[in-house]
């Protein structure tokens, strides 16, 4: 048996790419980089051993920011990418991450089914209740009533709960976070990542932009006042009454995680290839 | 997101740059202890003290990013010159310590609370037509943390050691408030309506 190899010890700073981020200042998601970075030097991982996974939109820009292996995908399809790196590369620490709009909108079929799927990975969704890319229209999070030029007197259409639905379809590890608390955020993901199966985090990450008043947000969010549960039936009754700003690991589960038994010969290309012959 | 071309204006150019690096008194000289004689409690809370200015360091940085990308390249200057203060004082703690290279535990230190007191809080506090004045607000306020910080150390039931040099570097992080003071005084306050923009990024208003 081959020695264990040393534990890396990169710094946070290791895990930035030289490539600057072009969100505006101020906004949420220079803080989720930096919790990512802080997280997987946490963990002591090495950024060749690391892929982050992302659709479209502001958020989903954050591969690029990183040192570790990236796919910027198409708009909706980080979890269906992710998945397939994760089953092929059990090896890898697989990060997808995005945002409510490319999660819960046209990303929505695909985040049910990878909770219920359960491989092992994180996803990490940047909340800001509107799509900041495309200028401000309401996403599936953002509140019926919220006005704007793009929906007068607001959608009147009742938010999704991601957490709740999260729950429901099998993700076997539930947290909300908040970016304005980077250590802790930082935190929630090392043990997201730490956590086997699906984990599923939520970060509150305004957008200073197109919904300035999220500023506040930092005044509203609070630690969540129980300890995580295992028992679903318990989580279910927590955050059908949460208030949307608990902080913490709400849900963490014991479901066994969704890997398919590699085959112990590889295959040729030739033959995977003619799986796909009509 | 959003750039904009702004004129440089001279007066943030007014700063006191050397007097805040020069001025911060040399504190293994203030508390007369040998290397030797130190408690680990001392070392444990230099690491700490290190951490804190780096995190500063590298908070600054970050926004200095950010503000070049959006091409406000005054207080990007503002931001870029605080960082490199910052890591002047994280460079004197190695010296004064005699590492040989940085302490990785520093790291660990990150996870006791959400921001390190040096730092502006990460997220929320910019905006692309921030100003000197507004950049030196933040600094202030991050100095005033620093310095509660560690006078908060030295009513605390930590060893004597500990004390007297968390009582030296809340002098120094007071000298630094009264320096920011100062260099606030000498560039100009925004005017009301410094953040209008007559080609505003969001339809939404
Ligand atoms: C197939 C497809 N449909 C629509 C778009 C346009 N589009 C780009 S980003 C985006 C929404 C992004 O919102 P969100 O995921 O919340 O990210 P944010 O920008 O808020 O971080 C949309 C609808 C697209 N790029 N591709
Ligand atoms: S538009 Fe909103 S989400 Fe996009 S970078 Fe700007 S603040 Fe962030
Ligand atoms: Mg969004």
């Amino acid at each position: 048996m081959n020695a264990p190899a040393p534990a890396a010890s990169f710094k946070p700073q290791q895990f930035k790419s030289d490539v600057k981020p072009v969100w505006c200042p101020g906004c949420g998601d220079y803080t989720v980089l930096s919790s990512i970075t802080k997280a997987l030097a946490a963990l002591e991982v090495r950024p060749e051993n690391v892929a982050v996974v992302s659709g479209i939109g502001c958020s989903s820009r954050i591969p690029a920011y990183t040192t570790c292996y990236g796919f910027h995908g198409v708009h909706g399809r980080a979890l269906a990418a992710a998945t397939g790196l994760k089953v092929a590369r059990p090896d890898l620490t697989v990060i997808a991450a995005g945002g409510d709009g490319d999660g819960y909108s046209i990303g929505g079929n695909h985040f049910l089914h990878a909770c219920r799927r359960n491989v092992d990975l994180t996803y990490i969704v940047m909340d800001n209740r509107v799509y900041g890319m495309t200028k401000g229209q309401p996403s599936p999070t953002t509140e019926p009533d919220w006005d704007s030029k793009l929906s007068p007197h607001g959608t009147g259409l009742r938010e999704f709960h991601p957490l709740v639905i999260a729950l429901a379809s099998g993700a076997n590890f539930i947290a909300r976070a908040t970016s304005s608390d980077p250590n802790g955020t930082a935190e929630l993901i090392a043990q997201a990542v730490r956590h086997p199966g699906f984990s599923f985090i939520e970060v509150l990450s305004p957008c200073v932009t197109f919904r300035p008043e999220q500023r506040s947000w930092k005044d509203m969010v609070h630690p969540a006042p129980v300890a995580p549960t295992d028992d679903p039936a318990r989580a279910a009754r927590r955050l059908m009454t949460d208030d949307g700003f608990n902080i913490g690991v709400l849900f963490a589960g014991h479901r066994k995680p969704y890997q398919p038994v590699k085959s112990a010969t590889p295959r040729s290309v030739a033959e995977l290839a003619a799986e796909f012959v009509l | 997101m959003k750039s904009r071309k702004r004129p440089a204006r001279k007066a943030a150019r007014a700063t006191p740059k050397k007097r805040v690096l020069r001025q911060a008194p040399k504190r293994a000289a203030k508390t007369g202890r040998t290397k030797s004689a130190r408690s680990g409690a001392y070392a444990d809370f230099m690491v700490q003290a290190y951490a804190m200015e780096n995190d500063a360091r590298d908070r600054y940085t970050e926004f200095a990013d950010q503000m070049e990308v959006h091409n406000n390249r005054e207080v990007a200057q503002l931001f870029r010159k605080l960082a490199r203060i910052e890591g002047l004082h994280a460079e004197r703690i190695v010296k004064e310590m005699g590492w040989r290279k940085p302490p990785s535990a520093a790291e660990a230190w990150m996870w006791r609370q959400s921001e390190a007191p040096e730092s502006v809080p990460s997220s929320g506090e910019l905006h692309y037509l921030m100003q000197p004045y507004h950049a030196l607000e933040l600094a202030l306020q991050c100095e005033q943390r620093a310095a509660s910080f560690f006078t908060g150390i030295t009513r605390s039931t930590a060893p004597a050691d500990v004390k007297r040099i968390a009582k030296a570097m809340a002098a120094d992080e007071r000298d630094h408030v009264r320096l920011i003071q100062d260099w606030m005084r000498k560039v100009e306050k925004p005017h009301a309506g410094w953040d209008i923009d007559l080609d505003p990024p969001t339809y939404s208003e």
